[in-house]
């Protein structure tokens, strides 16, 4: 851990790589931030939603009467009431692949397919009466099957969450390349093995929420969101308005976490009142709707198959992945498990990787993107596989890794999927992580801790995981099929006395971009980086972006940062070389001045320079125009693939079953450090997160549809008290892809860390003959795994995807009865 | 709808007189009715800490006390312990030991903070955790906000 510096160090030189404090923390800590609730408008109204009790029902009938004559009431409006364009659009056409999409529009009739679809909306004065009178709505509804069980509804005769495709499959999609059946039949040994990796939610602290304002015929819309530009996009479609007849505003947003990386029915039924109602209307999510109604994430089952010689080098890996998506699509559901297939291999040579993926409707709200999004489920499998496979061959984890690394002489280095992993060294980051974490002294510790009763292990995961999203032409039209492009904007904006505004068009919500931003064009302006306001999150100041999401906004958009401030350092050079009667290839830039090459006493600062730029003393040659302002479209020619090694020691208490994560050691290599601080942050908070799927969160609905896991009380996030201390480090090698050389870090610590802590207590657990147990290890599992072994069973407990809670469910709600044996390696 | 009462509290040192409905929340009498926005909520079951402010000294979380159950009491929020330029050292200390990202749960943080200080002026590491375990954050995995509270300790008058 670097401590933060003051940003005192000379003006326009060596911003980028300090430990610089946040730019954003004063509001924060002083309480005047501003998120959507604290923001409000002469005569605005509120909003509440009637949402389906039920899981799969038919709507018989609704009774808005007495909602519409309680006091306060403005409007009571359900589907008849508001017209739409369409429902939330899903933007994945695979070529050639067909998915099943069913209309998914604000509000619903007919039919409901989970808890929560909203029925209604209740628009009045009074925040506590419109929840009053939303109680005062009576909906009639005529019960269906409720399908839960993603792999019971691929089967025939299940009953169909929507009548029209005849199937709950929604598309199949599949990438191989190599040789997987040579590559299995070479194999001395073939471990097959089911992985869950079950439903969590992102969980921001604070929820969603909106404001819409009316303003003649433009619509203002306020809302927390990690993508303003591309929702201004969407819901002009949605609700039918122009586009330059809607401004979206993020501002200050309390944690997305993927969560806030979509287009909502909330904010498209807002926007669709406010114009019949001409009123302002604020709509604020409760914990209990945004546990029902907010995308989840993961939510898959693989069944892997794995080869390797019998000398530990893997031939091949083969994997079916199952996916319940809940009954809708938002944006980008059925792509998500998609998602990380380019790092199907992990950080290791495999000749042969073969994919294949179902996609399958229950009645449950839908999955998107969470945290990592595709690439934590995909990296989990491979590192369970790993530890699986050393175990087989009686190989150390550390040597099984080592022995299938892909060379650091091989970058960039093409995978059997025709993905380009742009640089890395994994040998590197997992030396520096055995320097910091002392194996042999754990190993000593664990076997006499092991004498007094007490049960700890290590687990390790070495990952590389794909991010900075991304290549339009890999991920686009003409690509994998996103109806979209992501590339990213910048504006830099130098003002008449030599400050500067830099305008983003990603989204930031808490990374600390405004700080790195300000770090990168103050280096390449000149001027104190407390000169630069960093503005972002509003469709009406600075170019379209694409938002921030996919550890994209520092190698994506502060490319394009970087690059706009350039421009505008090479024009200011031509205006320096024209004020000072000097060659424009003569003026450098150095120690906060632009100066003439070999007359260090011809020097202009950037003030001079923008004032002679917006105030010429002298005329300017023709040629340069006046002003002092550059934008930059920057999309990239590959995604950056970070990399690193993480180390989990886990105590499992074997008479509860409860698991505590004692020590974190972490290596990680993002390329080369803008601030140093801001990556340990984004570390330590992935971390966690993963930390939290793997030991205690999950989204539970019951055998008939109904969501156990409603609220903070049932939904275990992790606390202080049941975390350590987090040991950080780094490595940096650089990225090719981007003049920066950096790559994303936010999603690297959730990737990173799920499969250490179940290899962390499998390694505990070994010698009680525990082999594996399906995610999150409650006490329940654990327990129930221990006794299962200790009765003469070894293999994993077969859980079923969040269908019941267990009879001895606690805390984070453990699902399903750990079984029998269904097929470990032992 | 009831029929509203009158609620004489001191918030942040200033003695008020509100008309207030019985069943309003702490929490909504502060931002709705006062303004002050800094104190969030996050989850309606009192169990994430983001409205935690302080009536009289003790860390209370707003969402799940009624604004008359202050009568006669000295309720404090963010607001009210530091502004820019004349922070709190727990303020401070968070802004200098990147203890916040999002800055959602930090109003409520530091309050609790506040609170465990003023009872334990020097504690551990183990003793800060258990100590916040009330307030959750998302985004910092805690590592920083306990070495924030741990550096504001003895310097939180």
């Amino acid at each position: 851990m670097e401590a933060a510096t003051e940003t005192e160090n000379p003006a326009g030189n060596g911003f980028v790589g300090q430990s610089v404090r946040r730019k954003e923390d004063p509001r924060f800590i002083t309480g005047t931030g501003r998120y959507v609730d604290d923001i409000s408008v002469p005569g605005v109204l509120h909003m509440a939603v009637v949402r389906s009790t039920e899981a799969h029902a038919t709507i018989l009938s609704i009774d808005v009467g007495e909602a519409l004559a309680h006091p306060g009431v403005e409007a009571v409006y359900t589907a008849d009431d508001l017209e739409f364009g369409s429902g939330i659009p899903m933007v994945w056409a695979p070529p050639e692949v067909e998915i099943k999409t069913p209309d998914h529009m604000p509000l619903k009739s007919g039919e409901v397919k989970c808890v929560g679809d909203p029925v209604a909306v209740v628009i009045g004065s009074d925040k506590y009466g419109v929840v009053d009178a939303a109680e005062l709505v009576i909906v009639e509804y005529e019960p269906k099957e409720a399908i839960v069980d993603p792999e019971a509804a691929l089967e025939d005769g299940s009953a169909l969450v929507w009548d029209q495709f005849g199937t709950n499959k929604t598309h199949e999609w599949a990438v191989s390349g190599g040789d997987i059946d040579a590559a299995l039949g070479e194999a001395d040994v073939v471990l097959e093995h089911r992985i869950a990796n079950h439903r969590i939610a992102g969980a921001p602290i604070e929820t969603r929420g909106a404001m819409v304002e009316p303003r003649g015929d433009t619509l203002t819309l306020t809302t927390s969101t990690q993508i303003p530009h591309i929702t201004r996009f969407i819901l002009s479609g949605v609700v039918g308005i122009s586009e330059d007849h809607l401004r979206v505003i993020a501002p200050d947003v309390g944690g997305g976490f993927g969560a806030k990386l979509n287009t909502c029915v909330e904010e498209a039924i807002l926007c669709a009142a406010a114009r019949k109602l001409g009123r302002p209307i604020k709509w604020i999510e409760t914990r209990t709707d945004n546990m029902a109604y907010t995308h989840h994430g993961r939510d898959q089952v693989a069944y892997i198959t794995m080869g390797a010689k019998s000398d530990g080098t893997v031939t091949g890996v083969k994997a079916r992945v199952v996916s319940d998506l809940g009954a809708y699509f938002q944006i980008l559901t059925p792509f998500i498990a998609e998602l990380g297939f380019p790092v199907a291999g992990g950080c290791y040579k495999f000749s042969a990787i073969d994919l294949h993926f179902t996609g399958v409707f229950t009645n449950k709200f839908a999955t998107d993107a969470i945290r990592g999004a595709g690439r934590p489920e995909m990296t989990h499998w491979v590192e369970i596989m790993m530890d699986r496979l050393g175990r087989e061959l009686d190989m150390d984890p550390i040597e099984i890794r080592r022995k299938n690394f892909i060379p650091k002489e091989e970058f960039p280095y093409e995978t059997p999927l025709g993905i380009v992993y742009d640089s890395g060294d994994y040998q590197g980051t997992l030396d520096k992580l055995l320097e910091n974490f002392d194996l042999d002294a754990f190993r000593a510790e664990q076997s006499g801790l092991r004498e007094t009763g007490i049960h700890r292990g290590v687990g390790f995961s070495t990952y590389t995981e794909v991010c900075g999203l991304a290549p339009s032409r890999a991920v686009g039209p003409q690509g994998v099929g996103l109806q979209a492009a992501f590339w990213e904007s910048a504006t830099v904006r130098v003002h008449p006395s030599g400050s500067a505004t830099v305008y983003s068009g990603a989204s930031p919500h808490g990374q600390g971009l405004d700080t790195s931003y300000a770090q990168i064009a103050a280096d390449r302006l000149g001027i104190d980086m407390a000169q630069v306001e960093v503005l972002h999150g509003d469709t009406n100041q600075g170019p379209f972006g694409w938002g921030t999401y996919g550890s994209r906004s520092l190698s994506v958009g502060g490319e394009a940062i970087a690059r706009a401030s350039e421009r505008v350092q090479d024009k200011a050079k031509k205006i320096c070389a024209a004020m000072l009667e000097a060659a424009p290839e003569d003026i450098e830039l150095a120690g906060g001045e632009f100066r003439v090459k070999g007359q260090p006493d011809k020097t202009m600062t950037m003030a001079e320079i923008a004032g002679a730029a917006h105030i010429p003393p002298q005329e300017l040659p023709a040629e340069i125009e006046p002003g002092l302002e550059e934008s930059a479209f920057y999309d990239p020619e590959n995604f950056v693939f970070p990399f690193g090694a993480h180390a989990c020691v886990a105590e499992v208490d074997v008479e509860t079953g409860k698991v505590r994560v004692v020590r974190w050691v972490a290596v990680d290599d993002c390329g080369p450090a803008i601030n140093p601080m801001l990556i340990d942050g984004q570390v330590h908070g992935g971390v966690t997160q993963g930390i939290g799927q793997a030991l205690y969160e999950q989204v539970v609905y019951d055998s008939e549809g109904q969501l156990v896991t409603g609220s903070f009380v049932d939904y275990a996030i992790p606390t202080a008290a049941e975390l350590p201390d987090f040991e950080t480090d780094r490595t940096e090698t650089p990225s090719p892809v981007n003049s920066l050389g950096v790559k994303g870090v936010g999603e690297a610590g959730t990737i990173a860390a799920s499969p250490a802590v179940v290899n962390a207590v499998i390694d505990a657990l070994r010698p009680l003959g525990v082999d594996y147990i399906d995610m999150p290890l409650t006490p329940m599992r654990v327990w129930q795994a221990i006794e299962a072994a200790r009765e003469g069973g070894s293999g994993p407990a077969k859980t079923e995807q969040g269908t019941e809670l267990g009879e001895h469910g606690q805390g984070a709600s453990g699902s399903g009865p750990a079984g029998p044996d269904e097929g470990g390696a032992s | 709808m009831s029929a509203k009462v009158t609620l004489n509290a001191t918030v942040n040192g200033n003695a008020r007189e509100d008309s207030v409905e019985p069943r309003m929340l702490l929490v909504h009498y502060l931002r709705d009715l006062i303004g002050l926005t800094g104190t969030h909520i996050g989850c309606d079951t009192s169990s994430c800490g983001a409205c935690t402010c302080l009536v009289d000294g003790e860390a209370v979380k707003s969402c799940t006390v009624l604004a008359v159950q202050t009568e006669g009491a000295e309720v404090t929020t963010i607001e009210g312990i530091g502004r820019d330029g004349d922070l709190h050292p727990l303020q401070q200390a968070f802004w200098d030991e990147h203890g916040l990202q999002c800055g959602f749960c930090t109003p409520g943080m530091i309050m609790t903070a506040v609170d465990l200080l003023s009872r334990n002026p020097n504690p551990s590491a183990e003793e800060v955790r258990k100590g916040i375990e009330g307030n959750l954050c998302r985004c910092t995995g805690y590592h920083n906000i306990v070495k924030a509270v741990q550096s504001a300790a003895g310097k939180a008058a």
